[in-house]
């Protein structure tokens, strides 16, 4: 049983928990992801974990009230506890060596991923711009934190209510425009959003780093779920993962495989309106 | 006299077309006298051929016997002194090429059903066997990783002797394969976790949610006071065929499949794992688990299941009684039939399986008799979904972490007749070493593990 510390909702479809884990804490690194198990009934679901206190024996983890398991988990509060808790799972993130500059961009709640490795290049003394695009100014999440790891710091949202009008994509073309080098990029976002990250670096040879979360079950390597075709090759995002080089995944199929459960996940969401009186969740 | 009825006593069995709906177990336990009976059948050699085909070496005539006493416990206790799992090996043993392959009764008519008399006893014992108790400490600890059947049956042995054993398992459930991979209508959880809770009251600590390798590597384990460590990590990563079309939605691995049926329940409503209920499906094996993944199909609502297969039947690696229970629920056999590629529809969902005829070579030196494809005979197999069951290899997490530990090409641990592995005080068994095989060869690869392990220990402390 692992006990929730503390919880905080950093906007209407996002929330930030603090979980008691003290072996992972000490463990994981920027990059990894655990995997949780609400109850008995519940399925295993990844997140990659945003923060670790290893003195106090916490992980951090931010989450999107998308499916089942994460509304569910979105309806625990302080002092509650979660049955399984397993990690740390995955690969930390590898940043080219001797890098100097990295540009890490975060969409929507990407940028709870984005998040910890942008605090851990800036821990390390590497010069971090940070882009952050969100559909509108209502959700904007972990403004200040990242400020505080990033020597720029870009807001975009795609109606202009907050920040720069426009997606990631157009700032970071702008920058590279401007005459900014860096030797490394690391995008985590929606699908789409690191397929065009990529596709913006990549005439300029820039290392792009993503962050898949495909589906998986074991975290392990054993259920193959979530492979994904990564320089013409098969690769488990979960044991090879889940950081790959951007420029050699193929994104059209990774969005294919994730709408596998789309149609159960559907029905499961006006299921749960009808258990809780008509509420929208999603 | 015995009873020379040549057949053995059969056994009851769900109707195959009310069992291929549910996921209830398959076969009954035998009555009481069902059971008297088929003890009546053994001849109760001098020599004892059966004994040696059991991998753990069960007392087979001398249980019989005592069940034909009508002393079921003292039936039960012989079974149990040599094997830890007796309720699992009676249901998913290959008694016919182990035990009952060597019956003399099986040279003339049919062998003594030993894995159901193993089976009886184990369920009449089920809430009738005292709990075991822990036995006396003697103060050294060691660490077991995996619980499935060679961790488990490991554990067992090393508990019994003092030990303080801790075993480690990845999942939320323990009993590796067990609990995701062999499907309730074969083998109850239920019976699973009633073994594993015998551990637990011999004072074995079962810690899940605990990967070796990441969590906490082996070194740490040795650095936290375990003086021996015994690697059961099973052959946990998929094989895939490397055919085109293998990423379409609705490929699965079958341990994907079978994870989610099993180990979360997916067919149950209570439980939120999804699972797609295609409505045509072709597996593609011919092992137990594509058995298991065939038939688990068919419970979960398909029409149409295939098996399609590159042999042909007599080649066929699954457990007889398996095979028999398929094809009675109606599960289709493509034998001599070889995917080349796999077809998706405009959505990237699978549309049809595109297969190759085959033919039989004939026998290489070793006697296996190969196959290869006859040109010109693809053709398409519509279906909605893909099952690959071609196998498994070791999961790379423990080796990549841990310095000194050998693995041959196929990533499978080194060990020597000891089961120890290159290293000193770790020990390694069952399809981590092997590749994919059976449950109860691995029980008997922890079992000899935890006799060397004993013994390293002693010598170690002892010097």
């Amino acid at each position: 049983m692992f006990k929730i510390l503390a919880k905080r909702e950093l906007n209407a479809q996002v929330t930030l928990m603090e979980i008691e884990a003290p072996l992972i804490a000490k463990k994981v690194r920027a990059g990894q992801f655990i995997i949780f198990r609400i109850d008995e009934f519940g399925e295993r679901v990844p997140l990659t974990v945003a923060d670790r206190d290893a003195e106090k024996g916490s992980i951090t983890i931010i989450f999107q009230k998308v499916g089942r398991s994460t509304i569910m988990l979105g309806n625990l509060n302080e002092g509650d506890f979660i049955l399984d808790v397993v990690g740390p799972l995955g690969v930390p993130t590898e940043i080219p060596e001797g890098a100097k500059r990295v540009a890490v961009i975060g969409g929507g709640v990407g940028c709870a991923i984005a998040y910890p490795q942008a605090k851990s290049l800036f821990n390390s003394g590497v010069e971090v711009d940070v882009i952050a695009g969100f559909r509108n100014k209502d959700i904007v999440i972990l403004e200040d934190e990242m400020r505080a790891v990033s020597n720029n710091y870009y807001i975009t949202t795609d109606d202009g209510s907050y920040g720069t009008k426009g997606f990631v994509t157009n700032k970071l073309q702008e920058l590279i425009d401007a005459g900014n080098h860096y030797d490394a990029v690391i995008a985590i976002g929606p699908v789409p959003m690191m397929k065009f990250v990529c596709a913006v670096t990549k005439p300029y040879g820039i290392k792009t780093i993503v962050s898949l979360n495909p589906i998986m079950i074991d975290g392990t390597g054993m259920c193959g779920g979530c492979r994904v075709r990564v320089g013409g090759k098969i690769k488990y995002a979960c044991v090879d993962g889940p950081d790959f080089d951007g420029h050699e995944v193929d994104f059209d199929e990774l969005m294919k495989r994730n709408s596998a459960y789309r149609d159960i996940e559907q029905h499961d969401r006006e299921h749960i309106c009808r258990l809780t009186g008509g509420v929208v969740n999603a | 006299m015995p009873n020379m009825q040549a057949e053995k006593t059969p056994v009851r069995e769900q109707e195959p077309k009310v069992r291929a709906r549910n996921f209830e177990e398959v076969s009954s336990c035998y009555t009481d006298a069902e059971a008297l009976n088929e003890a009546q059948r053994c001849l109760n050699c001098k020599n004892k051929p059966c004994v040696s085909g059991c991998p753990v070496g069960v007392r087979i005539p001398e249980f019989i016997e005592k069940i034909r006493e009508g002393d079921i416990p003292a039936a039960y206790e012989i079974i149990k002194s040599t094997n830890g799992l007796p309720a699992v090996c009676g249901r998913v043993c290959p008694q016919e090429s182990q035990c009952e392959s060597k019956c003399v009764r099986g040279i003339k008519c049919e062998p003594v059903g030993i894995g159901r008399l193993e089976r009886y006893c184990a369920d009449y014992m089920a809430d009738k066997a005292p709990k075991p108790e822990k036995p006396v400490s003697n103060g050294h600890k060691v660490a077991i990783v995996g619980s499935g059947p060679s961790g488990l049956s490991c554990a067992s042995d090393l508990a019994k002797l003092g030990y303080e054993v801790t075993v480690f398992e990845a999942f939320h459930t323990a009993g590796g394969v067990l609990m995701y991979g062999i499907p309730e209508f074969r083998l109850p959880k239920a019976t699973v976790q009633r073994e594993v809770e015998g551990l637990r009251a011999l004072g074995v600590e079962i810690k899940t949610d605990m990967v070796i390798g990441k969590i906490l590597s082996v070194d740490e384990l040795f650095e936290s006071g375990y003086e021996a460590v015994f690697i059961g990590t099973g052959a946990g990563l998929p094989n895939f065929m490397g055919i085109d079309g293998e990423s379409l939605v609705g490929v699965y691995s079958a341990n994907e499949y079978l994870t989610r049926t099993n180990l979360m329940k997916a067919y149950l409503d209570d439980y939120d794992t999804p699972i797609n209920r295609e409505k045509r499906i072709a597996v593609v094996g011919g092992g137990n688990v594509a058995m298991d993944a065939a038939r688990s199909a068919l419970r979960l609502g398909a029409d149409k299941v295939y098996i399609v297969y590159r042999r042909s039947a007599d080649e066929m690696p699954a457990r007889r009684e398996e095979v028999c229970h398929a094809v009675e629920e109606g599960i289709e056999f493509r034998y001599l039939t070889n995917p080349v590629e796999i077809l998706g529809d405009e959505n990237g969902k699978v549309r049809a399986l595109k297969c190759v005829k085959m033919e039989l070579t004939e026998p290489d030196q070793s006697g296996r008799r190969g196959v290869k494809p006859i040109g010109g005979s693809e053709f398409e197999l519509e279906t909605d979904a893909v099952i690959m069951a071609i196998g498994t290899s070791p999961n790379p997490l423990i080796r990549s972490t841990t310095k000194g530990l050998e693995t041959n090409r196929r990533g499978c641990f080194v060990v020597d007749e000891n089961m120890l592995t290159t290293r000193e005080g770790v020990y390694a068994g069952g399809d981590a070493v092997t590749g994919a095989a059976t449950v109860i060869l691995a029980m008997g690869a922890g079992k000899s593990a935890a006799k060397s392990i004993d013994e390293y220990i002693k010598s170690k402390n002892n010097r």
